[in-house]
């Protein structure tokens, strides 16, 4: 992790220059702007630094717009390195002491604004309007994304749909048809897999993402063509907790146009999309779409915990073909009988014998439960902890889903 | 340096994955379905069965099967052999001709297609003018006279089937010569019958359908005689003497004619309506045979009053004062008489019989004409197949006691040989003793040799004793009915018809140690079996398990329980049960499991599963998995293709019921089951129409039949912790979860007393939900935990229980490896999310290395849904090889398939048959034979004498004898060949032996030439066919 270190650079190019500030104290020191490597390391690079190797933190930034930007995972931490110009400033709070408030947009100008004129002109004006409080990324949980756009042609969209092991179904249905594909010897028509039916409030139609009569293309990154029907239906619902479908849809008009006239060229799509997209959202971090692809994460408020897998989840190129899983969200669970031997007949009594337990618990923190950390402590206050989607929430999905269709076009 | 040594291991490996794996299609075991001809050799005495789908199968000898296909895709209608020859002519219903050869290749023999044809009229020609509906072989073995619809008979050099024209038999030709007061003589119709007079193979009679017989001279070419039958023609015979014309009518007549030496004597000699009075059925074939001393047999199919008798499958066999009617189970194809004696020309000795559902001889030399039991072409499917056991390595001792329990079975058989010897067996003798076992629906469980190419009948067990029946005890197969005329005699074992569904057979195991097998069935029923070689008379005591466990809400709508015999039962020796348990709800049981060394039985159903002590006879664990909010499963059948399935064989068994009672008035059972087929495929056709799509989603706990066990399995494993093995129970559901049990066995010397206990241990749900089909554990060396008793009888290496176990567990979607006695997930690998099949049977094979004698290792065996075969390493779950084997549309044939310990496997291709394959290098069973051309046979010696070749009656076994009827031409492409112009007739033998010299060389040097010769041969194939015709003309 020091690696960094080691290789001090002449050339202010590719050295990125970091001033970190925890409590009073501050850091400096440099990071190679073309191997920043991976967030962890830099996060204990930070503690070691700072000599305080045992203390949870909350790691900001500031961007160039002079928003206090939160640094938690790779994507944002890349983000941060790449923008850096010269020099990276970094804010360090204790997890536990950590004022979230401080994230956002304009939070860095704001807060000194409001300094001054909390001082000076209207002294209780901030108790009476608290700031909204706006939690981090790794706080919400994708439910859906558009991914590899960089790399699909514009007529196909690739979709991910995270089952998070959540109560509310996929909920499409698939059907045999027939498509026509130019080939060399002119139009011919092939069969195809087409999704048939969405279902009303299922996660398919919730994320605006999918339609009836889209062509299915690929499953995972695995191509259909040649597969029946059934092979198609198992494979998706063998994937059905981490789902990601390629597909034409039937609607082209939404497609994403790249290239050519209209002001964006290929490389700004992905700050466009991922900048923009999420900061609509009131993310507040451009970190969270970095890396290139595209992202449409849909931020319910997370009522469950997020899985520890999400900041990965957020954004990746998805290469074909290749082993996508993660295995935390594969996780088998496994009971194992304690305490002493018990008579067999009153066995099935056992309460952690019941023939059916709540098995949608994941190894991750389970529905309900806050983060495993218990740093999300104070953001409780400010999100319903329910596990049942209450009225108000479903409405906003719903708004949300109409936005989600609005981000792609 | 991992990396780079990791290619090296690759290609090792793939060199190691030859040495283990190979796929073979090798035999198909049992009855052909839907056969459609029948044909016998005398000469090379082998039969010949043709069927609906375009395969041609002969056997001869036990063990000698050879099974050809045509490419059409059309019912083979008539086969015939060439006489004294090794080819054989199928004529199928698209009218093409076909050639096919036994021809010897590497020292044995193959069947091959060598040549088809199609007739061909004169140019506008209506297309029936060439329809071929009569053939005839003729005797020396160089033409075929082919009947068509229009009424001719064209003429047909064979084997290079070219058309001889000029000696056509036009229907004019005979039409002008038919005498004027003949009333049929406008329209004589289409060509029935075509016979040779066995006396002068000069003459044949030409039948026509009208009824107009007319003996026509071949060199002559004209009619001899006339004989003005005026009953629609079924049927001609020629008897040996060649005297007489035996005719056989659709008014259920049949005649006999004089075969005079001019055109007077054409009066009928005898008429006969055997079963007359009444309207008669047709005869459709009629054979008359002498017998040295005494009256003749004749033999006919068919005649039967058609009122009363209209729907009985009859031949009547008459011969002096004896006659019986022959009732057979099916409709009748074809069938023949073997005759006696070294010529084949004695007395008859057995009657062939090919009905629809299997092949019946009967032995016409002993006293009450016995079956005598058939080696192969047994019908499996006497009752419909529910399921199928295999146990690999049958001890001696056991194997014995089967037999011989079987024997006393199979006192009704006729004692003498099977009458079908041609060819010789050189498949080298079975490596071991394999046993295959099949549960049906009415109850029985057959035991079948599986060792070897035939599938032989052993034993039978039938379960129902041990329950009251519907059954009927007077309805059984072999009643005669008293007072009845004609004689009737119920022949052949095919009977559909189960008299209580509940009885059908789900699930078997067999303990091959120790001679303990569990059966269970549809109504819940588990009985323990003992072998025993006494009949004994006892009382099976039913236990009744509830699997609900009090849960609520619960409504069973399916069966009730079966009504268990209270009274002490009488069971003949063999496989006699003992002990029995029933479930509560009585569902069909999907799971079962016996550990003989514990006299544990497992079972389990949709309902949860339970552990029965069948040594104290009680119940130590029962577990309830069911769902409460599974409706489906609470409420009974399980699926409504079952229960439209159901309600046909109710109604079939009503319309028995009532053929039965009611004697005098019959319903046409074809017609009826025409009619419930046309409906149900009305209703496929229904359903096809909707527009199909499924439902994408994850599953869930409330899917149906989460609960539904689906394997169970015993190990001796550190289920608690690492230093101490225990018995467990492992239980694995269609919802993915995996239930273990640790089980507390007595000491031996207290085993009677103290109690089994078992005592939950873990529980695991698998994230993705799938069912779990199977669940193995791994000793420390990666291998499967041997079967109880294996290493007690020194069978089997003792487990490895210093390294650390492993569990498997196979879902149908993936294999998952994990660790014990701490459950975590170590390997696994994905089937379903990468090419959407899923795993449908699953089995632990041994592969040995076909190259070193000591080396093998153990792979699982995996169908998946889609009809392919994969094997996947242990333990690291590698995909090793994949062939495609079943078509994915053949469900039923997907489902049937047992895999055997050795990397062989089973599954039925139809209702009656068992195809068997291998994946094992080492362990393939397939027909090796040879079938040598015939001896004396004057016919082919001119032929070949003709060809400059050489004697074939010797057992030769180069390829280049392999030909006997080829001229030397291919043999001139090989560089290895002396030049072979020289004058064939100098010194045939001389040739002869050089060539073989020659090629025994090439044989033994090259395999490239063998090769090439092979290449050559077929090459040239019709290229010396032409050439064999060119010099037979000359």
């Amino acid at each position: 992790m020091n690696k960094n270190h080691r290789v001090p650079s002449n050339r202010s190019l590719s050295a990125v220059e970091v001033k970190s500030k925890f409590g009073a104290e501050f850091r400096r020191f440099s990071l190679d702007r073309s191997k920043p490597g991976r967030f962890d390391e830099f996060y204990g690079l930070l503690q070691h630094v700072h000599r305080i190797p045992n203390v949870e933190l909350l790691v900001g930034y500031a961007d160039v717009h002079g928003d206090l930007l939160p640094i938690n995972n790779d994507d944002n931490y890349h983000k941060a390195i790449s923008t850096a110009s010269p020099l990276l400033r970094l804010f360090l709070q204790r997890k536990e002491e950590a004022d979230y408030a401080a994230f956002g947009t304009d939070s860095l100008t704001r807060r000194k604004n409001t300094v001054l004129s909390a001082v000076l002109l209207r002294p209780d004006a901030n108790r009476k309007k608290p700031p909204v409080i706006i939690s981090l990324p790794r706080d919400f949980r994708p439910v859906s994304s558009i991914i590899d756009v960089d790399i699909l042609p514009e007529t196909h969209r690739r979709v991910r749909l995270y089952k998070h092991g959540q109560e509310k179904p996929l909920g499409f249905y698939i059907r045999d048809g027939s498509s026509v594909r130019v080939t060399a010897q002119g139009l011919e028509k092939v069969p195809g897999i087409f999704i048939s039916r969405m279902v009303p409030g299922g996660l398919a139609e919730s994320t605006g993402l999918l339609a009836v009569n889209d062509e299915v293309l690929e499953v995972n990154g695995i191509e259909v063509a040649g597969k029946s029907l059934d092979q198609v239906t198992d494979m998706m619902i063998a994937n059905s907790h981490n789902l990601i479908i390629t597909v034409k849809p039937a609607n082209q008009r939404n497609n994403v146009v790249r290239g050519g006239g209209g002001g964006g060229t290929a490389s700004g799509s992905s700050g466009r999309s991922s900048d923009s997209g999420a900061s609509y959202y009131g993310y507040g971090s451009g970190g969270g779409g970095g890396g290139g692809g595209r992202a449409a994460p849909l931020p319910l408020p997370s009522s469950s915990a997020a899985s520890s897998a999400t900041p990965s989840h957020i954004i990746q190129n998805f290469p074909l073909g290749a082993e996508l899983e993660s295995d935390e969200d594969d996780e088998d669970l496994v009971i194992e009988a304690g305490g002493e031997a018990e008579p067999i007949r009153r066995a099935p009594s056992l309460p952690r014998y019941e023939p059916h337990l709540d098995l949608r618990r994941g190894p991750s923190p389970a529905n309900g439960a806050l983060p495993a950390s218990g740093s999300g402590g104070s953001l409780s206050s400010g999100l319903p902890a329910s596990a049942t989607p209450s009225p108000d929430k479903a409405a906003e999905r719903r708004s949300l889903e109409e936005d989600g269709t609005v981000i792609t076009l | 340096m991992k990396r780079f040594r990791r290619h090296g291991q690759e290609s090792q490996r793939d060199r190691l994955k030859q040495e283990l794996f190979q796929f073979n299609k090798t035999v198909e075991h049992g009855f052909p379905h839907q056969p459609s001809a029948l044909s016998f050799s005398p000469s090379l005495q082998l039969l010949a069965i043709g069927t609906h789908s375009g395969a041609i199968k002969l056997y001869g000898a036990p063990g000698v099967e050879f099974m050809g296909l045509h490419d059409e895709n059309a019912a083979v209608t008539q086969v015939h052999f060439l006489p004294q020859q090794v080819e054989l002519v199928t004529l199928l219903e698209d009218n093409s001709l076909h050639m096919w050869t036994l021809r010897a290749h590497q020292g044995l023999s193959e069947l091959l297609e060598i040549g088809r044809f199609t007739l061909t009229g004169p140019p506008g020609a209506f297309p029936n003018v060439t329809r071929v509906t009569a053939v005839l072989a003729h005797s020396l073995g160089e033409l075929l006279l082919l009947g068509t619809e229009g009424g001719h008979v064209f003429i047909v050099e064979v084997p290079g089937f070219r058309e001889l024209e000029e000696r056509n038999i036009s229907l004019d030709q005979v039409a002008n010569s038919v005498p004027e007061d003949y009333i049929g003589r406008r329209n004589l119709e289409h060509v029935e019958a075509l016979q040779e007079n066995p006396v002068d193979p000069n003459q044949v009679v030409i039948g026509y359908g009208r009824g107009l017989m007319v003996i026509w001279d071949l060199e002559k070419q004209c009619a001899l005689q006339h004989i003005p039958a005026t009953q629609q023609l079924e049927s001609v015979w020629w008897t040996e003497d060649g005297r007489h014309l035996i005719s056989s009518h659709s008014d259920g007549s049949y005649c006999r004619w004089a075969v005079g030496e001019g055109d007077e004597s054409d009066e009928e000699e005898k008429s006969d309506i055997p079963y007359g009075h009444f309207p008669c059925k047709a005869i459709t074939k009629i054979i008359q045979l002498p017998t040295q001393q005494g009256p003749p047999f004749l033999l006919f199919s068919g005649g039967m009053p058609r009122a009363s008798y209209g729907d009985r499958h009859c031949i009547t066999v008459i011969h002096g004062k004896t006659q019986i009617a022959l009732d057979f189970t099916s409709r009748i194809i074809d069938f023949f008489v073997i005759k006696d004696g070294p010529q084949h020309t004695g007395d008859p000795s057995a009657l062939v019989v090919l009905v629809e559902e299997e092949l019946v001889v009967i032995d016409l030399q002993t006293d009450g004409w016995p079956v005598i039991q058939t080696p192969y072409l047994v019908p499996l499917h006497c009752s419909a197949i529910t399921c199928s056991h295999h146990v690999s390595a049958i001890p001696l001792k056991l194997w014995e006691r089967i037999l011989a329990t079987g024997d006393l079975q199979q006192t009704h058989y006729s004692k003498k040989p099977w009458p079908i010897t041609g060819g010789q067996n050189l498949a080298p003798d079975p490596p071991q003793r394999d046993l295959l076992l099949t549960g049906h629906e009415d109850g029985t469980v057959r035991f079948w040799d599986a060792s070897g190419v035939c599938l032989h009948p052993m034993y039978k067990l039938s379960t129902a004793g041990v329950f009251h029946t519907d059954t009927d005890p007077n309805d059984n197969m072999n009643q005669s009915t008293e007072g009845e005329w004609p004689l009737f005699r119920k022949v052949g074992c095919f009977d559909p018809y189960s008299d209580d569904p509940r009885l059908g057979v789900q699930k078997i195991h067999l303990c091959k140690y120790s001679g303990y097998l569990t059966v269970a069935g549809t109504a819940g029923q588990i009985l323990v079996l003992e072998l025993n070689d006494e009949a004994a008379e006892q009382t099976v005591e039913a236990k009744v398990v509830d699997l609900l466990q009090g849960q609520e809400g619960f409504r069973w709508k399916g069966h009730t329980r079966l009504d268990v015999r209270e009274e002490p039962v009488l069971f003949p020796p063999g496989f006699q049960p003992f002990a029995l348990v029933q479930c509560q709800p009585p569902a069909v049981i999907t799971a079962l499991n016996l550990h003989s060394e514990w006299k544990l039985v497992a079972f389990g159903t949709s309902h949860g599963f339970g552990l029965y002590d069948y040594q104290q006879k009680n119940s130590v664990l029962v577990k309830c998995t069911l769902n409460p909010s599974d409706q489906l499963a609470m409420e009974g059948p399980l699926s409504r293709v079952k229960s439209i399935k159901k309600s046909l064989r109710q109604s079939f068994r009503r319309i028995r019921r009532s053929r039965v009672s009611l004697r005098k008035h019959h319903v046409n059972n074809a017609a009826k089951l025409q009619e419930a087929n046309a409906r149900l495929e009305a209703e496929l056709a229904e359903m096809e129409l909707a527009p199909v799509q499924r439902k994408i989603e994850a599953r869930s706990s409330d899917d149906s039949f989460t609960g539904l066990v689906r394997t169970l399995y015993f190990a001796d494993t550190f289920l608690s912790d690492s230093s101490h093995n225990t018995p467990s129970l492992w239980a694995g559901t269609n919802g993915g979860c995996v239930f273990a049990y640790m089980l507390r066995i007595p000491p031996m010397e207290h085993r009677a007393e103290e109690g089994v206990a078992a005592q939950p241990a873990k529980e695991i749900q698998l994230m993705h939900r799938a069912p779990v089909v199977g669940i193995v554990v791994l000793d420390g060396h990666g291998a499967p935990l041997p079967e109880p008793l294996e290493v007690a009888h020194d069978l089997a290496r003792s487990p490895d229980m210093q390294g650390s176990h492993h569990l498997l567990v196979v879902s149908e979607e993936q294999f998952k490896v994990f660790t014990l006695p701490k459950v975590s997930a170590k390997m696994k690998l994905k089937l379903t999310a990468i090419d959407g099949s899923r795993v449908r049977r699953v089995g632990v094979s041994w592969f040995s290395s076909s190259r070193t004698e000591d080396y093998g290792e153990s792979g699982l065996v995996v169908l998946t849904n889609q009809g392919d075969l994969h094997v996947v390493s242990l333990p690291h779950v590698k995909m090793q090889v994949h062939y495609p084997c079943v078509r994915k549309e053949d469900v039923s044939g997907i489902a049937s398939c047992v895999f055997t310990k050795h990397g062989q496997g089973f599954y039925l291709i139809s209702p009656s048959e068992f195809e068997r394959f291998s994946l094992s290098t080492r362990f393939v069973v397939e027909p090796r034979c040879l079938v040598e051309p015939p001896l004396h046979s004057a016919a082919s010696q001119r032929r070949r004498q003709l060809d400059g070749a050489s004697s074939p009656h010797r057992h030769v076994s180069t390829a280049a004898a392999s030909l006997p009827s080829q001229p030397p031409p291919p043999l001139a492409n090989l560089p290895v060949c002396p030049s072979p112009s020289r004058n064939p007739r100098q010194d045939a033998e001389d040739a002869e032996s050089a060539a073989r010299r020659v090629m025994e060389h090439a044989l033994l040097n090259d395999e490239k030439v063998l090769q090439e010769i092979q290449k050559s041969l077929e090459g040239d194939q019709t290229l010396t066919m032409e050439n064999n015709v060119k010099s037979a003309v000359a």
